[in-house]
């Protein structure tokens, strides 16, 4: 029997006129990386946002299993929704630039070293206690870049970083903020084939070693096909599938919202060829 | 995009220099209708009081020529580089910051030795002194500019408040230097908290024109309100700070003893210079201390990271305005006590004091030395204020230089002169900790 | 009440000037989603053309009013224009893309420098001008008081709406006004889709800069005197006026001019006029903390 980490009831969205999230319901469980595709502009991120305090859902209820037992998500303002376990990473990446690669995973831990630091007074006199937490911190950033690959980085600028590892160091920072749920908007973007295999192989081993359920939006369906437990497929708003990755691939709705609109309009190569390949595998 | 970039550098290297003077040409033309009017033509009154001109040709000439060549000579040094955006500062500057300690330390030694070195007039201990005051309000504005990200244009707003709560309170109550000194930062800070706390969530350029009528709000406030600051008379006869209880008097009162009584000296004039003048340094030192220290605790952080992404700070479950408001209210206890400073010095204040142009001049400091960087400060500092001393024609055309410096270095340096930026932790430095992984870091 | 009618013209006059200078803002906001910290300053060279225009044309002994009037508007447009395209490309242009802080510092500077190059060059002390239009239309209450409506403000009403009228042609029927709209939604889809960026952010800039001159040279007119520092609390007023009204909205930067206009008038007429200044920042801080989209603003979606 799976444990609910985030259950999604009736999520409702609209900007005006335009409805992006249209009465969407599903079920994350502790022990599975989901994964919601859609096509563009199906809503997906308007849930990240709901779920991450940054949007105010117009109707729905959000409820997420965290560190402190059950919480309704969206009651929450954005930044109290860290500290129950809830993390994650933005589409266009977003880095502390000017800051270094560890500088970037010790302010992930700010909530923690803050009180660690007596708001500020003990750290001002030095004390022992922040002392250590300062370093306790250091080596739980030490793990996370050791587990990225990163570790040779930890002094350089985030901003130098090629753009494959700015990706993971977004990852690694929201890890660095200890979430039970990892949210993770488009991770494998612009990663080239070898970057995206370790990808995947991460984030099995988040919820294989370190209990850390993934939720992620995702385009590219070899990656979703070959880690995900659980699909949800949206578009305009609307959830049209949820399953296991067989069911989803053999989806008459899935295929149609695929393939169907691209006689049309603009064919999406590689989508159709992804999609092609999962279902024949 | 390196290939665009050689396509267009390429032909301009081959080619000569005419689109390269077609182009000065063209600036020298805009001048010259720009300057025309305003340079050109000065409206004086005439003899029966009607305005007339008097002609300035000459000067525009001049000014069109300089802009021909500079355009010219920027054109062909720009010629076949490609455009560089430098996010760090240079090599320079790179070596000042790795090497602050040093710079720090010997700048310190030097401004200690300052009053005992042989050229050290009054005149100069008293130009030392503003020098210093400016330090320290950079330093202040710093952490709420450079650190925090947040454009505060009414900072002398919050030196006022300091200023104004100290010549209060020392003729109201009789209270001491070192009684008032903690009220105005107190009560500096206080104002922060309660101009910060409405306005923090707005973005960055409407906080920006908040602050800046704020500042106005509380300069209007002390010229319009007689009855408790004097109007534009300001207030007089502010005390003057005794060295721990110890006037600096020829004659002290009954049952006193002055300054020179008690380290049995000659009396003079100059102890009390000197003294304010320590007394500065001191105050910069803690302002020093106290940023550089809050810099590597995990506010400080907080405030960086808040200057780089906000949205990214929030997911990470910091508290944006909570934070933002601790650089305000710090922002502003530095400037309250620079404040207070600056009143048992000048013993008289008025409004006229604390006009925009005095935040400005912090903020023109803070930008010119390299947002974030305290050497960078101490040295726009000791520039902007030496600039008028140099020569009183030079005052006047300070602030023409200041708003041209800030454009400039917008243009070429956006972080400053000295913008270079160490991590405030490095991994290798965290090798006291390795005990704890084998315990397992991970979560 | 006929003071209060007369408190009303003078506040709609008043408004109308700070409803010009609030487009200036409202559209550099728009189009690149900044302020332009040295508008005021180019409304204060607007102000100061015009007031040599009209000393040099008077020594030229051109004196008939309306001669003098339309050349003075077209040298003051015509300048002050090109000040506000020199400023775009001097500290503005290079910054596209730079740090957030950047275009606003440069901004600043801009507008320090600015007022301290008229202060040197034209000097600090305040300048006046003869009165060039005089007179009015008064009309007498049966109480005995008077109401007057001076030329100057008739004046000012009917070219403030003529500008209006053909402004908003400029922007509905006009490339020039399609491409800006473009730029509004999205800078980088425009450039894509072939839209002149530069070219119509600059104009931006021009447009606004010669609105602004307007707004000096009637300003001019209005209070027959003028020194460099005139462009701070102006810009600041005006772009109270333009939060005011919904910044982006050029309707709306009318409409926030005008309230302001007549909140000024009110204040000054009915309490005191020593806190004036301090009445116009308390509306911008207000509205800011409450009403940050303004009467006709659409309100900002943040995206993430």
């Amino acid at each position: 029997m799976k444990t609910p980490i985030l259950e999604i009831q009736h999520l409702t969205m609209r900007f005006g006129g335009l409805v992006a999230v249209d009465d969407l319901s599903f079920t994350a469980y502790r022990e599975d990386v989901t994964a919601i595709i859609g096509p563009n502009g199906a809503g997906k991120t308007t849930v990240f946002n709901c779920l991450t305090g940054f949007y105010r859902p117009t109707a729905g209820q959000l409820t997420f299993h965290g560190h402190e037992g059950p919480v309704l998500l969206e009651r929450l303002d954005g930044f109290r929704v860290p500290r129950h376990g809830l993390a994650r990473t933005f589409q266009n990446i977003r880095l502390f630039g000017g800051m270094s690669v560890l500088e970037n995973l010790v302010v992930a831990q700010h909530n923690h070293l803050m009180r660690a630091s007596g708001f500020t007074l003990l750290g001002l006199v030095g004390a022992a206690s922040y002392r250590r937490a300062e370093a306790e911190a250091v080596e739980r950033a030490r793990f996370w870049l050791e587990r990225t690959g990163l570790l040779a980085r930890a002094d350089q600028l985030a901003s130098s970083l090629p753009y494959g590892e700015q990706r993971k160091l977004e990852i690694a920072r929201a890890l660095c903020a200890g979430p039970k749920l990892l949210c993770l908007d488009e991770p494998a973007a612009g990663l080239n084939p070898r970057e995206t295999a370790e990808l995947g192989e991460l984030l099995l081993e988040l919820r294989d070693r370190h209990a850390i359920a993934v939720l992620l939006i995702e385009h590219d369906m070899s990656l979703v096909m070959r880690i995900a437990d659980h699909i949800v497929v949206l578009d305009y708003g609307r959830k049209i599938a949820d399953g296991p990755p067989e069911r989803i691939k053999r989806d008459p709705a899935v295929i149609k919202a695929y393939l169907g609109e691209t006689e049309e309009e603009e064919l999406p190569p590689e989508v159709a060829a992804d999609l092609a390949a999962a279902g024949g595998g | 995009m390196t290939t665009a970039l050689r396509a267009s550098a390429a032909p301009s290297t081959a080619s000569g220099i005419g689109p390269q003077l077609k182009d000065a040409g063209l600036a020298a033309l805009v001048a010259a209708v720009l300057l025309a009017p305003i340079l050109g033509m000065e409206t004086t009154p005439g003899p029966d009081g009607r305005l007339t001109l008097a002609f300035h040709f000459d000067l525009v000439a001049i000014g069109v020529v300089l802009v021909f060549l500079g355009r010219l000579a920027l054109a062909l040094f720009l010629r076949g580089r490609p455009p560089v955006r430098a996010r760090e500062g240079g090599a320079v500057s790179a070596f000042v910051s790795r090497n602050a300690a040093w710079f720090g330390l010997a700048g310190l030694a030097f401004a200690i030795a300052l009053p005992l070195l042989p050229f050290s007039s009054r005149y100069v201990i008293d130009v030392a002194t503003t020098v210093v005051i400016y330090v320290m309000l950079g330093w202040g504005l710093n952490i709420v500019v450079g650190l925090a990200g947040l454009l505060d244009l009414g900072y002398v707003a919050f030196y006022a408040v300091g200023a104004y709560s100290y010549a209060l309170f020392a003729q109201w109550f009789g209270f001491g230097f070192w009684m008032c000194l903690p009220i105005a930062g107190l009560l500096a800070a206080t104002a922060g908290v309660l101009l910060g706390f409405p306005v923090l969530r707005l973005r960055g350029d409407y906080l920006a024109i908040v602050t800046l009528g704020f500042g106005e709000i509380i300069r209007l406030v002390l010229v319009n309100w007689y009855e408790v600051t004097g109007g534009p008379n300001g207030i007089a006869d502010i005390p003057r700070p005794s060295f721990f209880g110890f006037p600096f008097t020829r004659n002290p009162a009954e049952g006193e003893t002055a300054f020179h009584q008690l380290f049995g000296l000659e009396f003079s004039t100059l102890h009390r210079v000197i003294f304010l003048y320590y007394l500065a340094l001191a105050l910069a030192l803690v302002t020093n201390l106290f940023v550089l220290r809050i810099r590597k605790l995990p506010i400080g952080r907080a405030w960086e990271a808040l200057r780089e992404d906000e949205i990214a700070c929030k997911a990470l479950g910091i508290n944006p305005t909570n934070t933002k408001l601790t650089a305000f209210a710090l922002g502003a206890m530095f400037g309250g006590f620079a404040g207070s400073f600056f009143a048992t010095r000048q013993g008289f204040i008025s409004p006229e004091s604390f006009t925009f142009i005095e935040s400005a001049i912090i903020l023109a400091i803070v930008v010119l030395g390299g947002m974030g960087s305290q050497i960078g400060v101490v040295l726009a500092a000791t520039v902007i204020v030496l600039l008028p001393e140099l020569s009183r024609e030079l005052e006047t055309y300070r602030m023409l230089f200041f708003g041209a410096a800030m454009v400039l270095i917008m243009i070429w340096r956006p972080r400053g002169l000295l913008a270079h930026r160490e991590p405030t932790l490095r991994l290798g430095t965290a090798t006291g900790a390795t005990s704890l992984s084998a315990r397992g870091g991970g979560p | 009440m006929a003071y209060f009618i007369q408190q009303l013209i003078n506040g709609v006059a008043l408004g109308m000037v700070y409803g010009l200078i609030a487009i200036g803002y409202s559209m550099v906001y728009g189009i690149i989603g900044m302020i332009n910290f040295a508008h005021g300053e180019i409304y204060m060279i607007g102000a100061f053309v015009s007031i040599i225009a009209f000393t040099l044309l008077g020594m030229l002994g051109i004196s008939w009013a309306p001669l003098a009037l339309l050349l003075v508007l077209l040298v003051a447009i015509a300048i002050t224009a090109l000040y506000g395209w020199t400023v775009e490309r001097i500290a503005y242009r290079p910054l596209r893309g730079s740090f957030r802080l950047a275009p606003l510092i440069s901004a600043i500077g801009m507008s320090i420098f600015l007022q301290t190059y008229v202060q040197v060059t034209q000097g600090a002390k305040i300048k006046p001008l003869q009165p060039v239009v005089t007179g009015g239309f008064t009309f007498e209450d049966a109480s005995g008081f008077t109401i007057t409506i001076s030329w100057i403000q008739i004046l000012i009403a009917v070219l403030t709406l003529v500008l209006m009228a053909g402004f908003t042609w400029v922007i509905t029927s006009t490339p020039l006004g399609r491409a800006q709209r473009a730029c509004e939604q999205d800078l980088k889809m425009a450039a894509l889709c072939g839209v002149d960026v530069d070219r119509t952010i600059s104009l931006t800039f021009v447009i606004g800069a010669a609105l602004a001159a307007v707004a000096g040279l009637m300003a001019t007119l209005y209070y027959g005197v003028i020194d460099f520092f005139i462009g701070f609390l102006a810009g600041v007023k005006a772009f109270t006026a333009a939060v005011l009204g919904g910044i982006g909205s050029i309707p709306g930067a009318m409409l926030g001019g005008l309230v302001l206009g007549l909140a000024e008038a009110f204040w000054s007429g009915y309490f005191s006029i020593e806190y004036k200044d301090v009445a116009a920042f308390t509306i911008l801080v207000v509205v800011l903390i409450f009403l940050p989209t303004g009467i006709l603003g659409r309100p900002e979606v943040e995206k993430v």
